[in-house]
Order: C-alpha cells, then sequence, then structure tokens
C-alpha cells in the first residue's frame, strides 16, 4: 500500500495487451503434459513472450512456468502506444510531476493563458478527487479532461489512453498531463510522454532532490517555482540544484514565479521550440 | 509507495498465465526486484497478503531474488556497486553513468501443479 497517500487497486483496471502476443499456428502434433498425452489439430496458441512450461525431475506432479515478464510491462506498452500516437499527430505531450502544493496547477493556468492564442493546448488532470483542476483549466476554455484516481497515487499509460480518445486533439499541438500530487509514486509510470518536467518550489527543502531521487531520476526538465518568495526564505537555490544534477546530470531547469510571471518567458521559449 | 499496485500487477500476470497454461493452483512464485527499482521489499510483503487473496496465488510461496544495483561510469568506464540511485562513481567522482543492474522489476518463474 501506498506509504505516502494510500495506494488503492482499483485504479489499476486490468488492460490486456501484450508485445508478444501473436498468433501461432500449430499443425497436427502432440504435447505431452504430466503423463498423459493428447493431440491438437488446426487452432491457434497464444505465446506470450518466451514463457514455456517443463517438467520437475524429482515431482512429476509440479511444473515450472519460466514467465520474464517484466511487472510493469502492460503500463509500458500502453505507454508506447500513446506515444506512436502522439507523435503521428506531432503532439507534445508533458508529464508535470510533483508533490502536492508545488504549483503545477498555477504553472499550468498562467502557460495556457499566456500562450492559447498562439498554440492548441489539451490538458490532462489526475487528482485523488474532485473536478476543481480541470475547472481551473475549463475556465481558460481549454479542453481539459479529469481523470480521478480514487484510492490511485499515480496515474498509468492506460488512464491517459482513455483519456486521451475523448479530447479529439489537432495536429501539432501540446497535451499537458498534471499528474497526481506525489514524488514517489507516479515515477515508476511511464504514460508516453515526451519529456517529463518535475516542479519543485523554494519553500520545499533543497535536499528534496535527494530524498526522492526516482523522480528526479527520471524528470527531463526541473521547474523551480515561487522563485519570488526566496527572499523571504533560508534556501540555497545552486545546493537544490547541485543535489538534483547529482540525481539527473542531465536534467534542465527553469527558475519562475508563476505568481509574478517572473522567468516564465524562458519555459515558454522552450515549449515553442518543441513542437516548431 | 505504490506496492500494491506492483503486486495487483503481479498477481495479474500470475492469472493470465496460468488461465493460458490451464492450471489453478501455484506453489510457489519467484520474483526478481532489483535494489535501485523503487520498491521496498518490506511494503511489498505488507501489502502481499491482501494483494493475493482469492487469487491463483492465495496459497503460493514467495520467492525474492535481490539483484544490487551497478553501475558503470561514462567518463572513466569504472564498474561500481551503487546502493543509492545518486551515487556517482568511487573512482573520478563523476554523476554520469549508466545503471547495469538493479532496476529489475520482473516474475521470473512459476511453480505449479
Amino acid at each position: 500500500m501506498c506509504g505516502t497517500c494510500g495506494c488503492g487497486s482499483d485504479s489499476n483496471g486490468p488492460t490486456i495487451i501484450k508485445p508478444g502476443e501473436h498468433k501461432h499456428t500449430h499443425h497436427e502434433h502432440h504435447h505431452h503434459h504430466d503423463g498423459h498425452s493428447h493431440s491438437h489439430g488446426d487452432h491457434d496458441h497464444h505465446h506470450d513472450g518466451h514463457s514455456h512450461s517443463h517438467s520437475h525431475s524429482n515431482d512429476p506432479k509440479h511444473k515450472i512456468l519460466e514467465i520474464e515478464q517484466d511487472i510493469l510491462q502492460n503500463n509500458e506498452v500502453l505507454a508506447a502506444r500513446n506515444r506512436g500516437f502522439f507523435e503521428a499527430k506531432n503532439v507534445f505531450a508533458l508529464n508535470l510531476v510533483s508533490s502536492p502544493g508545488s504549483g503545477k496547477t498555477s504553472i499550468l493556468e498562467r502557460t495556457l493563458a499566456d500562450l492559447k492564442d498562439e498554440i492548441p493546448f489539451y490538458v490532462i488532470e489526475g487528482d485523488q478527487q474532485t473536478l476543481n483542476d480541470a475547472n481551473r483549466i475549463d475556465a481558460l476554455s481549454i479542453p481539459v479532461i479529469q481523470i480521478n484516481t480514487g484510492k490511485g497515487c499515480h496515474l498509468e499509460s492506460d488512464m491517459v489512453f482513455d483519456a486521451v480518445k475523448q479530447l479529439e486533439m489537432k495536429n501539432d499541438s501540446i497535451l499537458m498531463i498534471e499528474n497526481v500530487g506525489n514524488l514517489v509514486c507516479p515515477s515508476m509510470f511511464d504514460l508516453g510522454e515526451n519529456k517529463r518536467v518535475v516542479i519543485i518550489s523554494t519553500t520545499e527543502g533543497e535536499d528534496k532532490p535527494i530524498k526522492y531521487p526516482d523522480m528526479f531520476h527520471t524528470s527531463d526538465i526541473c521547474i523551480i517555482n515561487k522563485i519570488d518568495l526566496i527572499p523571504y526564505l533560508n534556501i540555497n537555490l545552486q545546493k537544490l540544484k547541485d543535489y538534483a544534477l547529482q540525481v539527473n546530470p542531465n536534467l534542465q531547469f527553469f527558475e519562475v514565479s508563476a505568481t509574478t510571471g517572473e522567468g516564465m518567458e524562458n519555459w515558454y521559449k522552450w515549449l515553442r521550440e518543441n513542437i516548431s | 509507495m505504490h506496492e500494491l499496485s506492483i503486486a495487483m500487477g503481479i498477481v495479474k500476470i500470475a492469472e493470465d498465465e496460468t488461465a493460458k497454461a490451464n492450471i489453478n493452483t501455484v506453489t510457489k512464485i519467484e520474483l526478481e526486484i532489483g535494489t535501485l527499482s523503487g520498491v521496498e521489499i518490506d511494503s511489498l510483503n505488507f501489502v502481499w497478503d491482501s494483494a493475493v487473496k482469492n487469487t491463483v496465488l492465495e496459497k503460493a510461496e514467495k520467492q525474492i531474488f535481490i539483484i544490487k544495483g551497478k553501475g558503470k561510469c561514462a567518463d572513466c568506464d569504472t564498474e561500481f556497486n551503487m546502493n543509492k540511485i545518486y551515487d556517482c562513481c568511487p573512482n573520478c567522482g563523476s554523476n554520469f553513468k549508466g545503471i547495469l543492474q538493479g532496476k529489475e522489476l520482473r516474475v521470473k518463474a512459476l511453480e505449479v501443479i
């Protein structure tokens, strides 16, 4: 169970697609199972990857099924499908992740308000409960879908897949996926995004990147929000960046204030570069 | 953490594979989990019983093979053991590295009747 937020299971509805799944046609042949044999006529077998069974030598009743399957494989298959769809439509998809309260929605609101006349945007909002965030985006007349994960503490690729189908996105646009506020669980779940953007605010500790390294390790971009508050805080911004770079030397930073708009232009420039 | 999601993923793999092989009982499941995978073994053990209840894994013994983290420095090619994902190269101090092992999160095998 989720130690930080009480991660549930209901939201992880089964989506049954596997990459190795393909149809083999078997002609007349024999299979031997536990001392009896039977024959197959012309029909289809589903084989998954390299799983197969064989008899245990010392106990004829026990068999070993060699599975060798990644536990996150289902999520990754659908993430790849999302990615292919985005690529075909030239949609630049971003997965915004952070702890609750770092300003994901505020950054999003400001970005959409400032750029919506030049770039078509679409938004997927992930929260455990409420339509509040979607309503904030809807107020800007941007197409938005809310995913409520219930007890779940992160978005998974099948949820994004279902949401995307309802968005009817135009080509050459940007899709912003705002993940559930949580700096731990979403790190393991690829949604098919082009870039993962981790947001940290100056009111959080500068050592957060090494306290929650997995999220910083898997992100491409790090937005440091609330820089307008720095005069009132005891935070060493360089130290925060050094910690983040220790975890992920490839991180690219943007320092912004979603409230005052300071620094947002560099972020906009990066967005524009990525859809042209 | 997200270990309940992971446990449910394991159950789904076991259910799918046993259904395909027309098998009802799993006596043992073997898992490979890397120390850099982001999964806490203690948390996984904690949620295990509730995740496998009323599934094909309910009575199965769980065996976990822990795979220790190893990295290779991108600057000086030194191979080194990694305890944390942000461990730097012990030889030259570089943070640029490739992870050789430790990210595994895999169902290795099922022992069935």
